[in-house]
């Protein structure tokens, strides 16, 4: 399943127009995967707080964003964009790929509920199918 | 048997009641055959399935959205026992419709994220918690009867 090329336009434009919000959406996805999905709250277990609203999880949840946006940025190769991001993932991280997906989730209902008008099925099919790819991508050197 | 807290019971009760199942069904049911267009295998009779538009005007789509919708009913007042609720409905999708159990989380999945769009801020995370908690219990009830 790749991206057609009409379908990265659908993305590079979503992605673009949502811009001026995506620290709150990222914020807002990481907050939303740590309760909805209270196990993901392993992999931050060196942090002192892990509320949904405070400081270290809006910040990850900025940082994990800006990522997002990168691949958007290399949506034309994301396994080769994306190598050093899937090193980290795959030696530091290790990350169990399974929370990639639901983070994709969690990032597509912070999507739907702030943008409900734009969030069409069109445009939910196009960023589901790229958020997969992107997992894949970071995937990639896990072994 | 699932253990729900007050707050789970509140939310479900109070999402169901608020919703619009003329709105909610058909948005869920044609953005999940969009989105996940393998599962237009089980509606080979519903005519026009060609593209996004085609789905979303779809009048069969739309009815059966609201048909599957309303199945939630029984589940949102029974929620002490959804399994034995389901159990019948499991057997007809299982050996009637032959619905692959996957497609049951699909929906589930395109259902939250209709219901994220019109509740927009009042879909809290704590609501989605509970919302998804109550999908997953529907779509494992589903799936138990398959042999």
């Amino acid at each position: 399943m790749s991206l057609s090329a009409k379908e990265k336009v659908i993305v590079k434009d979503f992605f673009a127009k949502v811009s001026s919000r995506s620290d709150e959406i990222g914020a807002e996805a990481l907050a939303r995967l740590i309760v909805v999905y209270p196990q993901t709250k392993s992999y931050f277990a060196h942090w002192k707080d892990l509320s949904p609203n405070g400081a270290p999880v809006r910040k990850h949840g900025i940082t994990v964003m800006g990522g997002v946006y990168e691949a958007v940025s290399k949506i034309d190769d994301l396994a080769g964009g994306l190598l050093t991001l899937s090193e980290l993932h795959a030696f530091v991280l290790r990350v169990d790929p399974v929370n990639f997906k639901i983070l994709s989730h969690c990032i597509m209902v912070v999507l739907s509920m702030l943008f409900a008008e734009e969030f069409t099925p069109q445009i939910h099919v196009a960023v589901d199918k790229f958020l997969a790819l992107l997992a894949l991508a970071l995937a990639e050197k896990y072994r | 048997m699932v253990q729900w807290t007050d707050f789970e019971r509140a939310t479900i009760q109070s999402v169901f009641e608020k919703m619009d199942y003329d709105d909610v069904g058909p948005a869920a049911l044609s953005r999940c055959l969009v989105v996940y267009p393998w599962t237009q295998r089980y509606f080979g009779n519903f005519g026009n399935l060609y593209n996004a538009a085609a789905i979303q005007g779809n009048p069969m789509v739309a009815a059966h959205g609201k048909t599957v919708l309303h199945g939630l009913d029984r589940a949102v007042k029974n929620m002490d026992d959804i399994k034995a609720t389901y159990a019948e409905l499991s057997v007809l999708h299982s050996e009637k419709l032959h619905v692959d159990p996957d497609n049951f989380r699909l929906l589930a999945d395109c259902l939250t994220i209709v219901v994220a769009a019109r509740m927009g801020a009042a879909f809290t995370a704590d609501v989605q918690g509970a919302f998804q908690k109550f999908l997953a219990v529907v779509v494992s009830s589903l799936g138990k009867q398959y042999h």
